[in-house]
């Protein structure tokens, strides 16, 4: 194995770990300071990919279709929260599995009414088409740079506004001690309200930028679902440090683990986590 | 565990027997769809024994697991691969085989992951299961992706003396009918017993338990592994009805299927999961039948069920059964009886 080809393939796995992290973290958000346990977060990934592919055909460009779905996928968040969430908070977590299960048949049968149950492709856009030459041969393509960059940047944002802001300290003050934030005058359902959204508009955001390279179906979500919550029980649960080291390590894995050992790639990941569930059982940095 | 009430025996006494009775009359019923409807009754009772082995777990011990379907397939995938090819197995060995191997494929879970609790406990049974998911999706000996068959179903016979054909739907029927109530009847006894004490004192608060001289860790190690056996034994019966086994009895999804039916049903009474499977397969079949989108309806009543219905049907059942007594002193008995599931367990 020549050195590009490592570096095409660790490449490949820091951007497919960059962009879980944007899954992982919302998942890990929520889970942290509303203590739910969001099954439906892989849908909301599906969602984010379709509205990509539907305003990207309608718009003709990725980037306004982005422009334009955020706030839709933001706004879902809101109204999921006020409208079913809310009204679990009080309950059993399984009550909120359950939920959240009804949730992803609803959004599920909702997609396939309003667009199919067909394959689709999003174009790149016309700006990151090209590619960069590595050697004579091998070349990487700079959309996928873009991705890694974009959440990269993302990533360092979120880290900016919950260690540095008064709003970060809400937040973080929630998720360790929800009666004392309550206690401090603060209204802790504003704090919800904006978390889950905040956590739908990432994992949106992470399907509409994977399309082009992804292309658009109908599993993806159940697919993306489980991978999300291996990152965030790996890094420790509600840790947004630990789901970021996490998601570049079961997107390393992954990538190498279908390199070097093709057959068996599938449990790379799974068998990661269960090492590292055996030595830490509640997560690296938890 | 408590007695139930008599409403709700004389109930479940009912609805078994109209169950039983369903082989004998359902072709008047339904002629040419009997066929259809008792092979769907027969699915509709395996997932149901699934989904009373994990109540054992979700419901009476408070561990919510994900590796029910692991147990299931590892049994299937057992029978199918020890069957020789063009002869029937031996019913008694090959469940004897089934069973041995899910109990053991249990164990050996159980040990590395029962230190672990809430949802580390649920990925770390997803880990494995998915682990296994892959084992057979991805090796030639498994038939890969595609699965593999079983031509002929096993046997049943004592010294040659065939005492059920379970190529005949209806013995099948019969069959899993019968375990489903036998299992049923005996985790009921085994929940009255000290052994199910202990592991309702676990759901309720671990720590006491221990402090009582028990060892928690051991108590929940057999309840996973009685609770594995007994979803291997579905996945035997499962792979006996289609003769066909895939890596999709193993997928995560089927737990996550098992997981709604018992909270559906109502957790920690046993009989719940098993109206939880028959109300979750019922209502896919019904909406699958009237629309293409049947998704949509069903997750919509799923949701309304939530809000609705907070300890599920085996909740309202007992919620309606206390109502009806006017006695206080029988209130305050039935409304703990009713709070199956009040306590957070993940």
């Amino acid at each position: 194995m020549d050195f590009s080809t490592v570096l095409i393939q660790t490449m490949n796995g820091l951007q497919y770990g960059l962009l879980l992290f944007l899954i992982a973290s919302g998942l890990t958000l929520i889970f942290g300071i509303m203590q739910i346990i969001n099954l439906a977060h892989g849908a909301l990934y599906m969602v984010g990919a379709y509205l990509a592919f539907w305003l990207t055909a309608l718009t003709g460009n990725l980037f306004l279709a982005i422009l334009l779905g955020l706030p839709l996928a933001a706004l879902l968040g809101v109204l999921i929260e006020r409208f079913l969430m809310q009204a679990l908070y009080r309950r059993d977590h399984l009550d909120q599995v359950l939920m959240t299960f009804g949730m992803i048949l609803v959004i599920d049968s909702l997609r396939s009414i309003a667009w199919g149950n067909d394959v689709h492709s999003v174009a790149i856009p016309a700006l990151l088409e090209g590619s960069i030459q590595l050697t004579e041969t091998l070349e990487y393509p700079v959309y996928r740079l873009f991705i890694s960059a974009v959440c990269g940047l993302i990533a360092l944002a979120m880290y900016g506004v919950l260690q540095r802001t008064r709003l970060g300290i809400v937040i973080r003050g929630g998720a360790s001690n929800r009666e004392m934030v309550q206690g401090l005058g603060i209204n802790i359902r504003v704090i919800y309200s904006l978390v889950f959204a905040a956590g739908t508009a990432l994992t949106a955001f992470a399907g509409m930028i994977a399309a082009p390279v992804s292309s658009v179906y109908p599993g993806m979500g159940n697919q993306i679902l489980i991978i999300a919550f291996v990152v965030v029980v790996i890094g420790g649960l509600g840790s947004i440090r630990g789901a970021f080291l996490a998601a570049l390590l079961v997107g390393l894995t992954a990538t190498w683990g279908a390199v070097l050992v093709p057959e068996y790639a599938g449990m790379a990941i799974y068998l990661l986590m269960a090492v590292v569930l055996l030595f830490k059982p509640r997560g690296l940095f938890a | 565990m408590r007695p139930l009430p008599r409403t709700i025996r004389y109930l479940l006494l009912a609805l078994t027997l109209l169950l039983a009775a369903f082989p004998l009359f359902g072709e008047s019923l339904s002629g040419e769809q009997h066929s259809y409807h008792l092979q769907q009754l027969t699915h509709i009772m395996i997932l149901a024994i699934v989904a009373l082995s994990l109540d054992l777990l979700v419901g009476v011990t408070g561990m919510v697991s994900l590796a029910q379907a692991a147990f299931f397939g590892i049994a299937g995938y057992s029978l199918v691969l020890f069957a020789p090819e063009f002869e029937a197995v031996n019913f008694w060995l090959a469940l004897a085989l089934c069973l041995a191997v899910s109990a053991a494929a249990a164990l050996l879970m159980g040990l590395l992951i029962i230190r672990t609790s809430g949802i580390f406990f649920i990925m770390a049974t997803i880990a494995f299961s998915q682990m296994l998911y892959y084992l057979f999706h991805d090796s030639a000996f498994a038939g890969g992706s595609d699965g593999i068959y079983l031509f002929l179903k096993p046997e049943v016979a004592i010294a040659g003396v065939q005492l059920l054909d379970l190529e005949n739907p209806r013995s099948l029927f019969y069959l899993v009918l019968g375990s489903l109530v036998l299992l049923y009847l005996l985790l009921r006894t085994c929940l009255r017993a000290p052994f199910g004490r202990v592991l309702l004192g676990i759901k309720h608060n671990e720590e006491r338990v221990r402090s009582m001289g028990y060892n928690p860790l051991f108590y929940k190690l057999a309840a996973f592994v009685i609770a594995g056996t007994i979803a291997g034994y579905a996945g035997m019966l499962s792979a006996t009805q289609y003769g066909f086994v895939s890596p999709g009895q193993v997928s995560w999804q089927l737990s996550a299927h098992a997981l709604v039916m018992v909270i559906l049903g109502g957790m920690g009474s046993l009989f719940g999961p098993i109206l939880g499977a028959f109300a979750f397969e019922g209502l896919h079949q019904l909406f699958a039948g009237l629309t293409p989108h049947w998704e949509l309806p069903m997750g919509l009543v799923v949701i309304a069920m939530v809000l609705l219905l907070p300890r599920g049907i085996a909740g309202l059942l007992l919620q309606l059964c206390s109502a009806r007594k006017a006695k206080p002193a029988d209130d305050a008995a039935l409304s703990t009886a009713v709070a199956v599931n009040k306590e957070t367990s993940v």
